[in-house]
């Protein structure tokens, strides 16, 4: 498979609304892409898209080699989508939450525990309903999803998103890992210079279309801290 | 499929046993509602024994809009309706769930009613099993119609005052039919309650098939 993602002048609708106006992108294995712009730029709906729940109304969007024009079931099934929100049910607690996430994706039940206990998710926060977390916390719940999930793309809205510095490391540890494991990650941000110390290539939006593309500095930083380095500001 | 609807039907109830509205509010208004008809009809004791099935249905029937909106605010918080879609979870598994959650709350709900009625009609069961049998395919019914309608509202802002503008008109099949078997149980009567289970039966089987071809459409829409 050559591109893990691969639009060409993709055009979806949110309702009535216009998502993405021609969208041109491609997503290589192991590649990651930071989509930085403006609010209402388009970079959710991109995000959104690839994770096949926007429909594409018309162009090219295929995602792992699957038409997302013809098969999104099935696109959902192999990406994971952390979205701004981080899509838990307050009364239940983390491990519950991440137990219901996983089987309902028919990921293996014996990830639950692992996953949490790498995002520090651990002892008493796991039986605390997460209503009672703070939103640093859950967005680590979130983040256990994707780690349990292990998803061949992994889709990020906005994760640095009230996150702490430690948490901060802790996602570029994570999404360093998947790469490592042959995941390809897409992420937004509002932070532009982080965004692309993150990245290989950063896109940018603006109306719902790519407007620029530049080259990150990710393998850089990498090869300048050492194999295994994951040290982003 | 079917490992689909246990997940979300545990996950439902789980959430409804935590947060308890189903208890506190749910259940007290059904209660209260029953009350509150004793009241209007007067202290007649057949008048009340006459009308009892068909308040009963009502209550019943008011209890699964309140129900069926709970159910959908449950995926109504941040993002979890997302959650749900991007898991690639079966749509029909969802909607089996979430019917059967309703119709689990919804039974417990006429164990209470029964009881209440029994205290304030005065009115005793003749033939338990033509009620049992109503009360069960009434509440697939009920249940799978009022998930179904829950689906088709939920994306939208008026959702509250929506769903039983259109779910209500819906139900009234079940509504008439439960009621009028409940009288054949409650007086004795078993050939004039069974008629009616030819209305039952077959609106809960229509409902179930329609609600696992059409909720995942549904889904995607809203």
């Amino acid at each position: 498979m050559d591109h893990v993602v691969l639009l060409r002048g993709a055009v979806a609708l949110t309702g009535r609304f216009p998502a993405l106006s021609g969208v041109d992108l491609s997503v290589g294995p192991g590649e990651v892409v930071s989509v930085v712009g403006a609010n209402g730029a388009g970079k959710t709906s991109l995000l959104r898209t690839c994770a096949g729940l926007v429909p594409v109304r018309s162009g090219e969007a295929v995602v792992l080699g699957i038409d997302l024009r013809e098969d999104p079931p099935s696109v959902r099934r192999r990406v994971g989508l952390l979205g701004h929100a981080p899509s838990l049910y307050d009364e239940l607690n983390a491990l519950e939450n991440v137990r219901f996430a996983l089987r309902a994706a028919g990921s293996p039940a014996d990830r639950v525990g692992p996953a949490l206990e790498r995002v520090g998710i651990t002892g008493r926060l796991t039986k605390t309903p997460v209503a009672g977390l703070s939103a640093g916390q859950r967005r680590r719940v979130a983040l256990a999803v994707l780690v349990g999930r292990a998803p061949e793309l992994w889709l990020l809205d906005e994760p640095h998103a009230g996150l702490d510095p430690g948490a901060r490391g802790l996602l570029a540890e994570l999404v360093a890992e998947a790469v490592a494991g042959g995941a390809s990650v897409v992420f937004s941000s509002h932070e532009p210079e982080l965004a692309g110390a993150m990245s290989d290539r950063q896109v940018a939006m603006a109306g719902g279309r790519v407007a620029d593309v530049t080259e990150g500095s990710r393998r850089g930083k990498l090869s300048a801290v050492g194999e295994g380095g994951t040290h982003v500001a | 499929m079917w490992r689909d609807a246990l997940l979300v039907a545990g996950k439902d109830l789980r959430i409804e046993l935590r947060s308890r509205v189903a208890l506190w509010q749910v259940l007290p208004v059904a209660v209260l509602s029953l009350v509150l008809y004793a009241f209007a009809l007067g202290p007649v004791r057949h008048t009340l024994a006459d009308a009892a099935p068909g308040l009963f249905w009502l209550a019943v029937l008011f209890s699964t809009v309140l129900a069926t909106q709970r159910s959908f605010a449950i995926e109504a918080g941040e993002g979890t309706r997302d959650g749900l879609r991007a898991s690639g979870i079966d749509p029909a598994g969802v909607f089996l769930g979430k019917a059967a959650a309703v119709a689990a709350e919804l039974i417990a709900l006429q164990v209470v009613l029964w009881a209440a009625m029994t205290v304030l009609f005065g009115v005793h069961v003749r033939v338990p099993w033509l009620a049992l049998v109503a009360s069960v395919l009434a509440t697939i019914g009920l249940a799978a119609a009022g998930t179904l309608y829950g689906a088709l509202s939920a994306g939208l802002r008026v959702r509250e005052t929506l769903l039983p503008l259109l779910v209500l008109p819906v139900l009234a099949p079940v509504l008439l039919a439960a009621s009028r078997t409940w009288a054949g149980a409650l007086s004795g009567s078993v050939s004039d309650g069974v008629s009616w289970l030819r209305v039952l039966g077959p609106f809960a089987a229509v409902y179930l098939v329609i609600g696992i071809v059409l909720y995942g459409p549904l889904l995607e829409a809203g």
